[in-house]
């Protein structure tokens, strides 16, 4: 089933990516040169098979591991900071949301 | 001093501890050699005071006596690594202006706080480490230093040609789906890709959650078993994949195997796995005449060849370039132009920032991913493809299992053909994923898998020998490798751009 300019464009507002109309046509080929070879897995058969998320899990259950609720980091907004484009009295700037 | 550059980590370390040299006169050296070699476009950051202030203190340290095996030694880092010292770009405009405000965890085990290396800079990589040429990089391609007009192999080409052109004598790398191996073998190095777990991926900058891992690249095994001792181990509050298996000296065993009577058999017993679907049509006859050179040398050390067999080996390039982008597609969505990363300079508003940053922060391979899996997790196809990947994940991990019933090490090649021209395969994306066969169903079942120099190919480029062994393996993989090399001299060749 190949994707059309339409899904581009919709998977591209999913991504909060702006693509030209230009490169909405090259993608729209890359992507569906990309999804003939994802057809190759239709012919296994994955009948009853659980899905891997976690590689280790192969050998065995792995549990997902939970630390103590408490704060081990030190407050370093400053040095957090320093690489955001917009800050102004230790807070994030962005446009605004609500009139 | 002009031959510091060609000392292996344990030599330098042994000059050090001996008072031979000093660690700020080996960053000193170090950093001169990185400078008269920038053409080749290893680095992306250096700072000469920062390294030199790590180097004085690793001086201190040795001054009051303390030896250990890595103290003071020069490395540089991928910079896919979060430094405080340096800036960390992960190769993408979109980190053009970022700055850490901690280490990545192996960068402080490897460091000034654990064994005491000292770092030269970060290295040069595929924008978020995708790609397999390091031509994605954001700031410049990497030139292989066996021939400049070749890629080093990525994502980790930074750091494959500085070790290759001895600008570093050790650097660290990220393998998603072939990252530290392919670029090894293309720049003829030794790296190693730990089991997915072993080292911690605190402060490693994201791509695909269930297969990154961080390891060594260096020019012998033994150097790169020097350095995964340092850096492997857990860090269970930081990272909820982290291995709860305890460090280890990698390195033991290999120094004691140097002090062994040459001309016995040590890898007796040793069952080497050959897949036949690593040795079929696809791969290039000059790069399966050096693997089944090196296999024939193995055999002489006492090591038996069986035949085996991954029949999904072929899947796995659509298994993992569906997983992959997905939880790159997750990962990424981080860069919003709030927090920290590139922010457009004009917008109408918030959504409209969110999408010009991002479209002008990324390059047309990150883009091409993220769109990839934000269209597999979308509501209709989540199930079609991000599920039917995840579950075909488990039957390629399964089928290396059957394999590891008949054989205690799989060996094939790292990459089809040896390195190409720069900008060969630039547009032609699915072209790139075919070739990188063979170290993805590893990378899909989390298995240790090492690239070995294993001689030449085609016009002269070095090939590889990839080793994969059971998880938890690695001191198997580099002690087989060890032996190896104390009988063949590939990981000693110098190219010509090292001089």
């Amino acid at each position: 089933m190949a994707l059309t300019s339409q899904d581009i464009a919709r998977v591209a507002h999913l991504a909060r990516l702006a693509l030209r109309p230009d490169e909405t046509e090259h993608t729209l080929g890359q992507l569906n040169g990309f999804f003939r070879l994802v057809e190759q897995m239709d012919a296994v058969n994955t009948d009853g098979v659980e899905p891997l998320a976690h590689p280790a899990a192969v050998l065995g259950q792995v549990a997902l591991r939970l630390r103590e609720d408490i704060a081990s980091e030190p407050n370093q907004r400053e040095a957090s900071q320093v690489s955001a484009p917009a800050v102004e009295n230790g807070l994030f700037l962005v446009p605004k949301v609500i009139e | 001093m002009s031959t510091l550059h060609d000392l292996s980590v344990a030599e330098l370390a042994a000059k050090l501890a001996a008072k031979d040299v000093s660690s700020v006169e080996l960053a000193q050296h170090f950093l001169t050699r990185i400078q008269s070699q920038d053409t080749l476009g290893a680095f992306l950051a250096t700072d000469a005071e920062q390294s030199l202030a790590q180097a004085r203190a690793a001086d201190s340290r040795i001054a009051t006596g303390e030896r250990a095996p890595l103290l003071g030694v020069p490395l540089a880092h991928k910079d896919v690594f979060v430094t405080r010292d340096f800036p960390t770009t992960a190769g993408s405009k979109m980190l053009a202006n970022y700055r850490s405000p901690f280490d990545a965890t192996v960068v402080s085990r490897l460091g000034s706080g654990g064994a005491g290396m000292v770092s030269l800079g970060k290295l040069n990589c595929d924008e978020f480490a995708m790609g397999s040429g390091n031509d994605n990089s954001a700031y410049k391609p990497v030139q292989n230093p066996w021939d400049i007009s070749r890629v080093p192999g990525g994502s980790s080409g930074g750091s494959a040609a500085a070790v290759a052109a001895r600008l570093v004598p050790a650097a660290t790398g990220t393998d998603t789906g072939g990252s530290i191996r392919q670029p090894a073998s293309l720049s003829g190095i030794t790296g190693i890709k730990p089991t997915y777990g072993r080292c911690s991926r605190y402060g490693m900058v994201a791509f695909a959650s269930s297969l990154d891992q961080a390891g060594p690249m260096a020019r012998s095994a033994l150097d790169c078993a020097l350095l995964l001792s340092a850096m492997a181990g857990p860090d269970l509050d930081r990272d909820s994949t982290s291995l709860d298996m305890p460090a280890f000296d990698y390195a033991a065993e290999l120094i004691a195997a140097n002090s062994q009577a040459a001309g016995s058999q040590p890898l007796q017993g040793l069952r080497i796995g050959l897949p036949t679907q690593f040795f079929g049509a696809g791969c290039a006859p000059d790069v399966l005449a050096a693997v089944r050179g090196a296999l024939a040398e193995l055999e002489k050390l006492g090591a038996t060849l069986v035949e085996v067999s991954l029949p999904l080996t072929e899947l796995s390039i659509p298994v993992y370039y569906v997983i992959a982008p997905a939880e790159a597609s997750s990962n990424l969505s981080r860069y919003d132009g709030v927090r920290y990363g590139h922010r457009a300079a004009e917008y109408t508003d918030l959504e409209d920032m969110y999408k010009k940053s991002r479209t002008e922060g990324f390059g047309d391979e990150v883009t091409r991913r993220i769109m990839i899996g934000t269209y597999v997790l979308s509501h209709g196809y989540y199930d079609a493809y991000y599920l039917k990947a995840q579950k075909i994940r488990r039957l390629i991990a399964e089928d290396f299992q059957k394999a590891f019933s008949q054989c205690d090490i799989i060996a094939g090649p790292v990459s089809p053909t040896v390195a190409w021209k720069i900008g060969e395969r630039s547009d032609d994306p699915v072209a790139s994923y075919l070739a990188d066969i063979y170290t993805l169903s590893s990378s899909l079942a989390g298995l240790p898998g090492m690239s070995v120099p294993a001689g030449f190919g085609a016009h002269g480029m070095p090939v590889g020998l990839q080793l994969i062994g059971n998880y938890f393996k690695e001191a198997q993989l580099l002690s087989t490798a060890h032996r190896f090399q104390m009988t063949t001299d590939w990981h000693q060749r110098k190219p010509g751009a090292a001089a």
